[in-house]
């Protein structure tokens, strides 16, 4: 187990209170200025050497994003995006930063700018955490009235404006390009990719866009050291995590912990074992909705980082771990998750549109064993044809988990799905499309 | 993309309240000059907090005009966006999260409550008037599931009983108190924390 002393959240449980002076007394804001003076190679250079890798679900390297920041601020300005719309099924750890850690995040922010020479940084915070939205806000309004941000900020002879955006209920405003064009008063629907937001971001300028978490565990990475973070976890993967465990444990809980921990310790030490035992397992989801589910079996020896969950055929995604089991219908498990894609698709590209509704349809058929035996082969297909044939992620999102449950849960669904082929069995069925063709055979 | 459409019922005219504008015009601020659009979200929600939670066609017409954008451009946004609510709600608005996490640890005990207390349907007013509830997805509490919103606080670590006061509570006009009902105050695995120990009895 992670010692206490390398936990960057200190206040994850709200012992030691979030206001600016408590927050003064765990570290934050002591040498702000030293650490920028040092200057912004040495910031970004220290991030590269601590290996850390963007907490909000694709685990893009972040010294490298900030690197692709242009070094010199020509008409354009250059911003800064925090990305806290957390909507991932399974995740919630940027509000507990939002609430407690409220001051990481604004330093995070401060030193970010200096990094990649933003004077204007947007917070972008889901509509549904309004409370945690105003508890930010008074600590941004603390850090003002102390001189932290704002005109030659904390002394570091920078000028820095924070501002919170609330979004209104869109998960796909997570995606970091649909998440610009929320900013920009329009409906949240992604961006192609190129041109990347660090070159034409933000109203068409240079933007560096990162994840709530990855933002606040910054300052405590330029003081103690890139090489102290790197120490932790393992190569490539370093560093310490939030991991959110829910579902079916005993004490579900938010726990800051080292990478590459596994999977069984975060389940029976932090979260107080599976309800019913461990035998009682069946399945678990490691890393937020979109992240295809891991069967009981390999649940005994995973550990929980970015490549070895890749290896897996899964990710680590937001690491919100969702715990299913026996008890739980896995089936109708999916074809809730599969509800949740086909209710937040933008409508943009129609392979998602259509197909995450059509998944949603299939599973909820399946879940009652009223599917017929070739629909299991053929949910595996619409899946195919989703996925990588979308503008973002969104389309890979809400194939793989349903990709999973075939993979690890096929059986299941056979067993249970016994019909022959709707073609041959001539049997009524109001929403076959060769309707016509059961005509011809009788 | 979520289906909604805008109540039959319209009120004629909108005009912002001078908190409203005072709020409105601090908004605007934030972003740079030319970029005023950027504000339509913050201030369907001004609008929203003015007209009894919902908003009227007037409001995105008048909205366009504040922020000099068309108002097929707002309309837009107030129908992409799930929390904007285009129809009258209660005053007490209730959303319960039913997606998986919360599914499997009996969030469906939630909606039965509410069906039994509110109203039968979803987005329904309740008898007098007063509340309407709706299934929702994800509200980012997972860990504290079940749970609900009800205007802007949540209610977690719920179960139908504890649902059933709430409810309670709330048709008799009171506030109940937000956050846990286990006595949580933080994400904190209950009688089972084993980090940060030196500073839980500091």
């Amino acid at each position: 187990m992670l010692k206490d002393q390398d936990r960057i959240f200190q206040n994850l449980y709200n012992n030691l209170g979030s206001d600016v002076t408590s927050s003064q007394k765990r570290g934050d804001w002591i040498n702000t200025k030293e650490l920028t003076d040092k200057g912004r190679d040495w910031i970004i250079n220290e991030i590269k050497d601590s290996q850390l890798r963007g907490r909000g679900g694709a685990g893009f390297p972040t010294g490298l994003k900030w690197s692709f920041a242009p070094k010199e601020v020509k008409s354009r300005p250059h911003y800064l995006v925090i990305n806290g719309d957390e909507s991932e099924p399974g995740t919630c750890k940027d509000r507990d930063i939002l609430r407690f850690e409220p001051h990481k995040l604004i330093e995070g922010c401060l030193l970010a700018s200096y990094a990649v020479q933003a004077h204007v940084c947007y917070i972008y915070i889901r509509g549904e955490y309004f409370v945690d939205g105003q508890k930010l806000q008074a600590a941004i309004d603390e850090a003002y009235e102390k001189n932290l941000i704002g005109k030659n900020a904390a002394g570091t002879g920078w000028d820095l404006d924070i501002y919170i955006h609330y979004g209104a209920g869109a998960y796909i405003c997570g995606e970091e390009t649909a998440l610009l064009e929320s900013i920009e008063g329009k409906k949240g629907q992604p961006r192609l990719k190129p041109p990347f937001p660090a070159l034409i971001g933000l109203y068409g300028c240079p933007t560096i866009i990162n994840n709530v978490e990855t933002i606040a565990v910054v300052p405590t990475i330029l003081r103690r050291g890139g090489k102290w973070f790197a120490s932790l976890g393992r190569e490539k993967n370093t560093g310490t995590k939030i991991f959110c465990i829910s579902g079916n444990v005993n004490n579900p809980c938010n726990v800051e912990e080292e990478m590459n921990i596994p999977l069984k310790e975060l389940i029976e030490v932090h979260a107080g074992g599976v309800i019913g035992g461990w035998d009682n397992l069946q399945a678990v989801i490691p890393g937020g909705s979109s992240m295809p589910l891991i069967p009981k079996e390999k649940c005994e020896t995973l550990t929980m980082d970015f490549d070895s969950l890749v290896a897996e055929k899964s990710g680590l995604g937001t690491a919100g771990i969702v715990v299913i089991n026996k008890d739980q219908d896995i089936i109708k498990c999916m074809a809730r998750i599969a509800r949740f894609y086909k209710h937040e698709s933008c409508g943009q590209c129609t392979p998602c549109r259509e197909g995450s509704g059509w998944m949603w349809r299939m599973l909820e058929r399946m879940a009652k064993g009223e599917a017929s035996k070739d629909e299991v082969d053929m949910l595996g297909d619409v899946t195919k044809q989703i996925e990588g044939h979308t503008i973002c992620a969104f389309g890979e999102g809400s194939s793989w988990p349903v990709q999973g449950l075939l993979r690890h849960f096929k059986d299941e669904i056979k067993k249970r799905n016994k019909f022959d082929p709707i073609v041959k069995e001539n049997k009524n069925i109001p929403y076959l499309v060769d309707q016509h063709l059961l005509d011809k055979n009788a | 993309m979520s289906l909604k459409r805008p109540a039959k019922d319209q009120p004629e005219a909108f005009e912002f309240n001078s908190s409203s504008l005072e709020a409105a015009n601090t908004i605007v601020a934030k972003y740079p000059e030319g970029k005023q659009q950027s504000a339509v979200m913050a201030l369907l929600y001004i609008a929203q907090r003015q007209n009894n939670n919902w908003i009227p066609l007037a409001a995105m017409k008048y909205i366009a005009k504040f922020l000099d954008m068309p108002y097929i451009k707002v309309y837009e946004v107030a129908t992409f966006y799930s929390m904007y609510n285009l129809s009258p709600v209660g005053k007490y608005f209730i959303q319960v999260c039913t997606t998986t996490p919360c599914m499997i640890r009996g969030a469906n005990k939630l909606v039965e409550a509410c069906k039994e207390k509110i109203s039968k349907n979803e987005s329904e007013l309740s008898a007098e008037k007063k509340c309407s509830w709706i299934e929702v997805e994800c509200l980012g509490a997972c860990v504290n599931a079940p749970m609900m919103q009800i205007n802007d606080d949540y209610y977690e670590d719920l179960d139908k009983e504890k649902t059933l006061k709430i409810l309670d509570k709330i048709l008799t006009g009171e506030t109940p108190k937000p956050g846990s009902y286990r006595g949580r105050i933080s994400n904190e695995p209950e009688n089972n924390r084993k980090t940060l120990m030196d500073l839980k009895n500091a």
